[in-house]
């Protein structure tokens, strides 16, 4: 790993300056990690007295129990739904700014103040707006004959929270895309419109695949965001209701934990999810270092 | 816009607010309610004009809450939320400048042992990890205090990327030249390196306030004391009643106050926020 060539001599200075730092990457992320793993492998009895280590039961229970395997796929649906709603709507605001000359950076300020939003503010925003009862979007709806209530049916509750995550998530996309168009060279553009090709012939053929680097680490972010930082929005609205239809993963190990029935379970469902953020995050990066050859 | 075509022109604004619009439909929505009275919200549809009771409703919540149901006043959650995400912008500075310091400009056995310790905590968000870590700072006896909302949380690894990434690009030859002026590595750093990060510390300390007043389950786990309430997880305690009587009014008032101070942060530091932004995602 790449370091000064000048460097400073002393050999006591650094572990000191790096103590505060470790201390805290080790009482409150690696320990809680370890006991997480540790855990999954045990299963207490009833009352708690002693546990047994017995290996990987608690993962084949858990990847047998019809409850999880439904959270898997609300996940994957919900973070799926997220993803391409918040990214299309940014990618579409993004290219409109970026082909204005002078109002762009007035929209821009329009449009980036969601991002301080914080997610569970964000959720009850969207929820008072789809009140059954006084809320001005079921009264639009019932316009149209659509009888909304996220409190009873699966499918509007998870639209609800799919709206509010991906609300929250258009700013950051959309700074993403913008920068990444900014970055494309204007030669290749005004080769191409010599060329004949229109805007959106352009957009099709030059810009879009010239912007795959922006759209694939956005792809993975968004995912990432969906998956674990939209706890907030779920929690405070619709807490993984009505029966279970909003239930991520990341919900379903706090309710189950909340709950305390099954220690060794909750501690296996926090491992598998513990493994799906490495290998995003290895994803990530390499996508990074790719990405420097550019 | 590489030709001149007015039609298009047109549909690109047209596109762009409605898009400003849709974005700022919810927040609208819930100013109105905040500046409506009760009667409003019994029945029918909410209205979607202001209404006379501003003050009356944003003085009620800063000052007593919404005393039936036990929630504290909002201006002490909005003083615990501004402790918070400072204690968390500052703390993450703090720590995540000195290690980037020691591992760029020291060579030292386990150096790189440490740098991986770092990345790691990337892969452990706290929802992954919840309950583990919850016994810990309870063992710590820091449950209901201002060390347990913050210092759990200060340890970073994408702050640490940016101080070392930055610290890679300034020239050598300033640290030859200290050394030949006798200066020792803290001086160095305090008189060189800490000046010439600053707009650096600026952009982050920007993205990690915004990160820090609007943590949701790690105060939601450690506070069952309201006095220790933060104003984000305090909202879902107000909300939770309103649907069985409806003073949206008061909840609303609630979220703007608690949306109000980040989003003032956005719109004044925008420079800063947008860079901070995307070189933390490098």
């Amino acid at each position: 790993m790449q370091a000064k060539r000048t460097i400073f001599p002393n050999k006591f200075l650094p572990y000191l300056l790096l103590a505060p730092q470790l201390l805290i990457t080790i009482v409150f992320f690696l320990w809680p990690a370890g006991q997480a793993l540790w855990t999954s492998f045990l299963r207490e009895d009833a009352f708690g007295f002693k546990s047994t280590f017995v290996w990987f039961e608690n993962y084949i229970q858990l990847f047998e129990d019809p409850a999880y395997l439904n959270s898997v796929w609300i996940t994957a649906v919900f973070a799926l739904a997220v993803t391409l709603l918040s990214m299309s709507v940014s990618l579409l605001m993004a290219v409109s700014v970026n082909s204005l000359i002078r109002s762009g950076k007035a929209y821009t300020t329009l449009l980036v103040w969601p991002y301080a939003v914080a997610p569970a503010v964000a959720g009850i925003l969207w929820w008072f707006m789809f009140n059954p009862s006084i809320g001005i979007l079921p009264y639009m709806l019932a316009g149209f004959g659509i009888n909304w209530n996220h409190r009873v049916d699966s499918t509007d509750a998870l639209i609800l929270v799919v709206l509010a995550a991906a609300w929250k998530q258009i700013s950051y996309n959309f700074l993403f895309f913008l920068a990444g168009l900014q970055s494309i060279p204007h030669s290749l553009i005004e080769a191409a419109a010599i060329d004949g090709a229109g805007p959106f012939k352009r957009f099709r053929t030059i810009v879009f695949p010239l912007l795959s680097p922006t759209t694939f680490f956005l792809l993975v972010v968004n995912i990432v965001y969906a998956m674990f930082d939209t706890f907030a929005i779920i929690h405070a609205t619709t807490e993984g209701g009505p029966s279970g239809s909003t239930t991520i993963l990341v919900y379903k190990v706090y309710a189950d934990g909340q709950l305390g029935l099954n220690l060794g379970s909750s501690a296996a469902q926090s491992v598998v999810l513990m493994a799906i953020v490495v290998v995003l995050t290895v994803i990530q990066f390499r996508w990074i270092e790719r990405r420097v050859q550019y | 816009m590489v030709e001149n075509r007015p039609f298009l022109t047109f549909l690109t604004h047209l596109t762009l607010i409605l898009g400003v619009l849709i974005v700022a439909f919810p927040v609208y929505v819930a100013f109105i309610a905040s500046t409506r009275g009760e009667a409003d919200f019994l029945s029918g549809v909410m209205p979607l004009m202001p209404g006379p009771h501003t003050l009356e409703n944003y003085s009620i919540m800063l000052e007593s809450g919404m005393t039936s149901y036990g929630a504290p006043p909002i201006a002490p959650m909005m003083f615990n939320s501004l402790v918070m995400a400072l204690s968390i912008a500052i703390g993450k500075i703090a720590i995540s400048i000195l290690s980037a310091y020691a591992i760029v400009y020291f060579r030292f056995p386990f150096r790189m042992l440490a740098f991986w310790a770092i990345f790691v905590t990337l892969m452990l968000p706290v929802e992954v990890r919840i309950f583990p870590t919850f016994e810990v700072v309870a063992n710590l006896g820091m449950l209901n205090s201002y060390a347990g909302l913050s210092i759990p949380l200060i340890a970073s690894a994408t702050a640490t990327f940016l101080f070392r990434q930055f610290f890679l690009t300034v020239p050598d030859e300033l640290v030859e030249a200290a050394r030949v002026d006798g200066a020792g590595p803290l001086k160095f750093f305090r008189d060189i390196l800490l000046p010439l990060s600053r707009t650096n510390i600026a952009a982050l300390f920007v993205i990690l306030f915004i990160y820090g007043w609007n943590q949701y389950l790690w105060p939601l786990l450690i506070t069952t004391d309201t006095q220790y309430y933060t104003i984000v997880m305090g909202i879902k305690r107000m909300a939770v009643v309103a649907d069985a009587d409806p003073k949206w009014n008061l909840v609303m008032a609630a979220v703007i106050l608690a949306a109000l101070p980040p989003v003032l942060v956005i719109l004044f530091m925008q420079r800063l926020f947008i860079k901070g932004l995307v070189e933390t995602e490098k």
